[in-house]
């Protein structure tokens, strides 16, 4: 081991330099909008493209802290993608709302920071640290409408909430740490997996505080309340990034963690509480997915309704983790990309019919879209059926992967309701493109043109198609590892 | 195992009984012979004029906020400063970049005018 | 054989060339030629192949082409791969050939609408989706066409979303889309749930394996496959718009009448049919199921014919049609005549192609009116569309020697022999109500006064590109049913049984599973099938006694049994019974539940106990200052209590 690997950091070492050393100088001395959001698209692709460069440089880096290649690399890219198209849509929205502060994009690529770091991270503190860094950012950016009440309301509700779960997952941090003696997800998953452990009470509660934190992260049930508010308030574009990118990140932090105290197999030392904690997942994933889809169903704000798709999603995501076996962490992979890639979209159009005084983001306002701008509703309907997990669109596949590591595990049960409550959600996620195409529009507002959104918008389409045309692509890459 | 972290728990109900008996014996045995004086709130300072809530000037929270990032920057000073030879240059480099990232921070708000008062 | 692989890729890409430029191409004549043409194409292909495979020896058949690894992951192996066998060519044949006709047709009869070219890109899409259910090796690929058909189906359902639609519970064609795509998905959890089981015990989801694999797992009768079995016929009920999901199929009739034709009549519905005969070992092996998909398949044929008989919707006695010949179809399934099933399919296929686009010349020419009421005589206006409207309704009758009598019949003396003579009365039953409808609905059409405003309404024969196809149609459906001649009339003519013959490969190993009935029937054979033609003529003659001379007579009859009428008249309440069931607690749960108890009662009441008739405003004030996110807190610790709870429990006693 040497102390410090300067290829594998590299991505890391590059963005937080051109975020902290160079970038805040620059914005403090040059106020040009336009530099900085250039400046900062330049970081992010820069970033993604070593990260994406280096994948192949598998080791671990800083004593241990962070791992470097394969996994955490594929996190990177994704999360410096999903930041590019994010902000590629930002700009026109914000330019149109006339809130265009070029801290936006620093709070963009600070957040995507710590995505990086919860994604690299081999060590629980590593891990906190990110999970802050990326949490205190959208905290911000959910109130970046400073003058709007719902955007203030968000922002505050959503650090209250925020700030309590982190007290949860540091004080399951502690006492991991206090049953294995160590930080270090290696360490602590060989104390789990093997021999005896001088506290399998501590290592049970803390598995499960950190299954809680983490869990109100990604907006599981019922650590779910404050996403439909937050999503709704917020900024839309901020949303879009939140709801994806943050998710992802998330659960980018959750598997290794999962991997390490729920060791799934007979003759642990965490065998007295892997099943129960795997049930705890399960009933969690279970109950996330109805709540996010059944309460879908009865809202009549777009926002709203996408936040609550957006739990559901979650829901579908922690079958993956009930699992715990690497076809479940593939199953996750793939569909938080493909997630990502949707509903950033989705949000993305959402943003375009949107008002510059944040109105018309009611259902209803979606009315004849598909006759008015039919490129547009084209897309929405794409995204919908992805994200309602019609082949053959990535959406089916994330999903099909999932179930399948559930099955696998033993989880029919769990299947059962994923599949009724997928049932269910497509009912929401057609009464939109009912709405964009089979119903006529009372009063018409044309969506804003779509400028560098437009962008964001191809290459998610893309995306969503190719995945689902040809999934092998991503699925052979989470092979290599 | 468990035994190690019996002088703990001692030292834990010795602090429990020292506070608490302390607050209990005053009650029993101090003399209670209160005037009007003795109980304004600064008995020996100045007189309470109006109400003590009062809105604050929100760069008083700036000021405030951005001392104490920076005040808590030094405590990772002090472990440092007392390893530093056996970090050797590995950690003389890592503090001179959390240095530098600081110091572009500190930049940053001086030139926005955040510890300007007016 | 490579070239193979091109059937399903000639549609794809006129899909994509209509769909991207159609707009931009605005020619109606090359819109249409180009979507056609690539159908026609494929069609062109799979007669090669056909020819290919005629050429082989008969255990050969089969070929199976891989265009890619489409997805992998660990254990988990699915190729893009076509399978060509004696079973999907003959489906692809039928897509193909019919779809071909239909194409036509609608360059006729989609003339002059302001999305002409949206429309023939979905149905080349439709097209597309169809050939990769049919031709797929293995179940998730037939799930991508599975879904994709109703992807389709539902977008042409909702093709005039502008229109109204009078259907159950439903006013808008766009509507009537959504309830179709629902329901079916009801139906596709079943087959994924299916899928799901059977990777889990084989580690694949190609046929050809599982088929091999199942009889070596599960004996006959085992729950294991029953469940499974099940689970897929569920599927099947729902896009063949079986009982209990039957409900769909005819408030589909929203779409134009060429769609109804393709998709809700001669090619999608059948895929049930297909699912069954693919898998027909595993269906084999569970002799509940099979007496399940039976029993649900004659009781459909039967109610479906019965609410047939009282609707005046000329598309709708179609579609309550189809759903009844469907129920034959699975009958015929259920007993273990997988043959008779497949054929079925062919033949109607056919007719009911016949007869949809005949009805849609019939709507066509008294612009756009569909009550029968309203038309009679029309014979005279439109001779060509009478007269190949008269030949599907003799095949479909079950008038001897046609198509229709052939492939029914066939179903009905296996329902005999293979399942017992109620299953046959049934199905005779059924026929009756068949040929009663069928004539009824042709009476009140072609026969009679002319009931229609003479002012308004000047009926017309459709163009040639109409017509054609109704006369291509006509002719298969007078000799189609000659590829499967049954034995006890082709032997002593020496007429082989073609069909039977081609398709016996595919169904070898499943039969061998089914009980044998052996022993010479001829004698009972023959009785049966004059039984069951006499039912059917004097369903003929009864049917054109009532109503050829108007509705009078009908309308009396409609009275004295007021009570049955008003059952059929409302499809025995079923769209009531399923929303009063499912859609309004879902819906319910979902508004009073979840969002009345915890947003107003919990937020607005407890902790402000005050009405929840606040504006927008004061709501997010009040939600501000009463400090909801304590209330969010407490919710969370309730949570975090129980789960800590769950986890450490076992370990602290």
């Amino acid at each position: 081991m040497q102390p410090f690997d300067l290829v594998g950091s590299l991505p890391l070492i590059v963005i937080w330099l051109a975020l902290g050393a160079v970038g805040i100088v620059i914005q403090a001395f040059v106020r040009n909008t336009k530099l900085v959001f250039g400046y900062y698209a330049g970081t992010l692709a820069v970033t993604g493209t070593l990260a994406a460069l280096t994948s192949y440089h598998k080791t671990t880096a800083f004593q241990h802290m962070i791992t470097v290649g394969g996994y955490a690399n594929y996190f990177d890219v994704l999360f410096c993608a999903a930041g590019l198209m994010t902000m590629l849509a930002a700009r026109p929205y914000l330019q149109r709302s006339e809130s265009e502060y070029d801290e936006f994009y620093t709070l963009l690529v600070s957040a995507v920071s710590g995505m990086i770091l919860m994604a690299h991270s081999n060590n629980l503190v590593v891990t906190f640290v990110g999970v802050e860094l990326m949490s205190i950012s959208f905290y911000v950016m959910a109130g970046f409408f400073k003058m709007q009440e719902r955007s203030v309301e968000a922002a505050l509700k959503y650090f209250l909430l925020g700030a309590f779960a982190s007290g949860f997952l540091v004080y399951g941090m502690a006492l991991l740490y206090g049953a294995t003696g160590s930080l270090d997800y290696v360490d602590i998953g060989l104390a789990a997996h093997g021999g005896t452990l001088r506290f399998p009470l501590l290592l049970a509660a803390g598995a499960v505080l950190m299954t809680i934190g983490l869990s109100f992260k990604v907006a599981a049930f019922p650590f779910h309340q404050w996403a439909p508010d937050v999503y709704e308030g917020s900024p839309t574009a901020v949303t879009a990034f939140m709801s994806t990118a943050g998710k992802a990140a998330a659960f980018s932090a959750f598997i290794p963690i999962i991997m390490a105290v729920m060791p799934v197999g007979a003759g642990a030392a965490a065998a007295a509480y892997a099943p129960q904690l795997q049930m705890v997942l399960a009933i969690i994933a279970a109950i996330t997915m109805l709540v996010g889809n059944i309460s879908a169903i009865a809202q009549t704000n777009v926002k709203r309704m996408l936040a609550y798709s957006s739990i559901a999603h979650a829901g579908y995501l922690m079958m993956g983790l009930v699992s715990g076996s690497a076809d479940g962490a593939a199953g996750i992979l793939f569909y938080v990309t493909s997630y990502v890639f949707m509903q950033i979209g989705a949000f993305v159009i959402v943003g375009l019919v949107e008002k510059a005084d944040g109105t018309n983001v009611m259902l209803d306002d979606y009315r004849g879209l598909g006759k008015r701008q039919p490129l547009l509703a084209g897309l929405m309907a794409v995204f919908m059926f992805s994200l309602a997990g019609i082949p053959p669109f990535a959406g089916f596949f994330g999903k099909y992967l999932l179930f399948l590591s559930a099955i696998e595990a033993g989880f029919t049960w769990l299947t059962i309701v994923a599949v009724v409550s997928s049932v269910i959600s497509v009912y929401f996620y057609l009464g939109m493109v009912v709405k964009m195409y089979f119903q006529e529009a009372e009063h018409a507002t044309e969506p804003a043109p779509t400028g560098m959104a437009g962008i964001t918008l191809a290459v998610a389409t893309i995306a969503v198609v190719v995945l689902g045309v040809l999934p092998s692509l991503l699925l052979n890459i989470y092979r290599t590892w | 195992m468990v035994e190690s972290y019996i002088p703990l728990f001692v030292m834990i109900l010795v602090g429990i009984i020292f506070g608490a008996s302390n607050i209990v014996l005053t009650e029993i045995l101090g003399p209670k012979r209160s005037t009007r004086t003795k109980l304004s709130t600064y008995e020996s300072g100045m007189e309470p004029v109006k109400s003590a809530r009062e809105r604050f000037s929100v760069k008083f929270y700036l000021v405030a906020m951005i001392f104490i990032l920076f005040d808590i920057e030094i405590v990772f000073m002090y472990p440092w400063a007392v390893q530093f030879k056996e970090l050797g240059m590995y950690g003389f480099v890592a503090m001179i970049l959390f240095m530098v990232l600081l110091f572009s921070g500190y930049i940053y708000v001086v030139k926005k005018g955040a510890l300007k008062w007016d | 054989m490579n070239y193979a692989a091109l059937i399903p890729l000639f549609p794809l890409i006129g899909f994509l060339i209509v769909g991207l430029f159609g707009k931009r191409i605005n020619s109606e004549k090359l819109v249409g030629t180009i979507a056609s043409s690539a159908i026609l194409m494929s069609f062109i292909t799979a007669v090669a192949t056909f020819m290919g495979l005629l050429g082989m020896p008969a255990e050969e058949r089969s070929f199976t082409s891989t265009l890619y690894s489409w997805m992998a992951a660990g254990s988990f192996n699915v190729n893009i791969a076509y399978q060509f066998d004696q079973l999907s060519i003959l489906f692809t044949l039928i897509i193909t050939g019919i779809g071909f006709l239909i194409h036509v047709y609608s360059v006729g009869y989609m003339h002059g609408d302001k999305s002409f070219s949206r429309f023939f890109a979905y149905l080349n899409l439709f097209v597309f989706m169809m050939l990769n259910l049919v031709l797929a090796d293995n179940f998730l690929l037939t799930f991508l066409g599975w879904e994709g058909v109703g992807l389709a189906s539902y977008l042409l359902i909702g093709f005039w979303y502008d229109r109204k639609f009078d259907g159950s519970h439903i006013t808008w064609t766009g509507d009537a889309a959504k309830k179709a795509f629902i329901v079916n998905r009801i139906g596709d959890f079943g087959v994924l749930a299916a899928m799901f089981m059977l990777f889990n015990q084989f580690g694949t989801l190609e046929y050809a394996q599982i088929n091999k694999l199942a009889p070596a797992v599960w004996g006959v009768g085992d729950t294991a496959v029953t469940i499974i079995t099940l689970l897929l016929f569920l599927g099947c009920t729902g896009k063949s718009a079986q009982i209990p999901l039957g409900v769909w199929l005819p408030d589909a009739m929203a779409g134009p009448t060429p769609v109804s034709a393709l998709i809700h009549a001669a090619t999608m519905v059948t895929s049930g049919i297909f699912l069954i005969a693919r898998t027909n070992v595993l269906f084999a092996l569970s002799p509940t199921t099979m007496a399940v998909v039976a029993g649900i398949g004659i009781t459909t044929a039967l109610f479906a014919g019965f609410v047939g008989l009282v609707q005046n919707d000329i598309k709708k006695v179609l579609a309550y049609s189809t759903v009844s010949q469907l129920g034959f179809m699975f009958t015929a399934l259920g007993v273990g005549a997988f043959t008779a099933g497949v054929f079925h399919v062919m033949t109607h296929a056919f007719f009911k192609a016949l007869l949809f686009l005949g009805s849609g010349s019939v709507i066509h020419g008294m612009h756009e009116e569909q009550d029968i009421q309203k038309m009679g005589g029309l014979k005279k206006y439109m001779p060509i569309t009478y007269r190949t409207f008269l030949i599907g309704t003799l095949a479909i009758s079950g008038i001897p020697f046609l198509s229709g009598f052939f492939s029914k019949d066939e179903i009905l003396w296996f329902a005999f022999l293979n399942g017992s003579p109620v299953l046959w009365g049934v199905g005779v039953a059924a026929a009756f109500t068949t040929a009663f409808y069928m004539w009824r609905l042709t009476s009140l059409t072609f026969d009679g006064e002319e009931r229609f405003d003479h002012h308004h309404v000047h009926p017309h024969e459709s163009p040639k590109t109409m017509t054609i196809p109704l006369i291509v149609l006509a002719v298969l459906s007078v000799f189609g049913g000659l590829l499967g001649v049954p034995h006890v009339l082709g032997h002593p003519l020496h007429i082989p049984n073609l069909l039977e013959h081609w398709l016996e490969p595919i169904f070898a190993v499943g039969t061998t599973y089914l009980p044998k009935h052996t022993g010479d029937h001829t004698t009972l054979e023959f009785l049966l099938m004059g039984i069951s033609t006499v039912v059917a003529i004097s369903a003929i003659f009864l049917a054109r006694s009532i109503y050829s001379k108007g509705t009078e007579r009908a309308a009396g009859i409609a009275a004295k049994f007021g009570g049955i009428y008003k059952l059929l008249w409302n499809k025995y309440w079923v769209d009531e019974v399923y929303n009063g069931a499912f859609v309004a607690p879902i819906l319910a749960a979902s508004r009073d539940v979840l969002w009345k108890i915890v947003d107003v009662v919990v937020i607005d009441g407890i902790i402000n106990g005050s009405a929840r008739a606040v504006g927008a405003s004061a709501g997010v004030l009040r939600r501000m200052q009463t400090g909801v996110a304590q209330n969010y807190a407490l919710i969370m610790m309730v949570g975090i209590v129980a789960f800590i709870g769950m986890v450490l429990w076992p370990l602290l006693r």
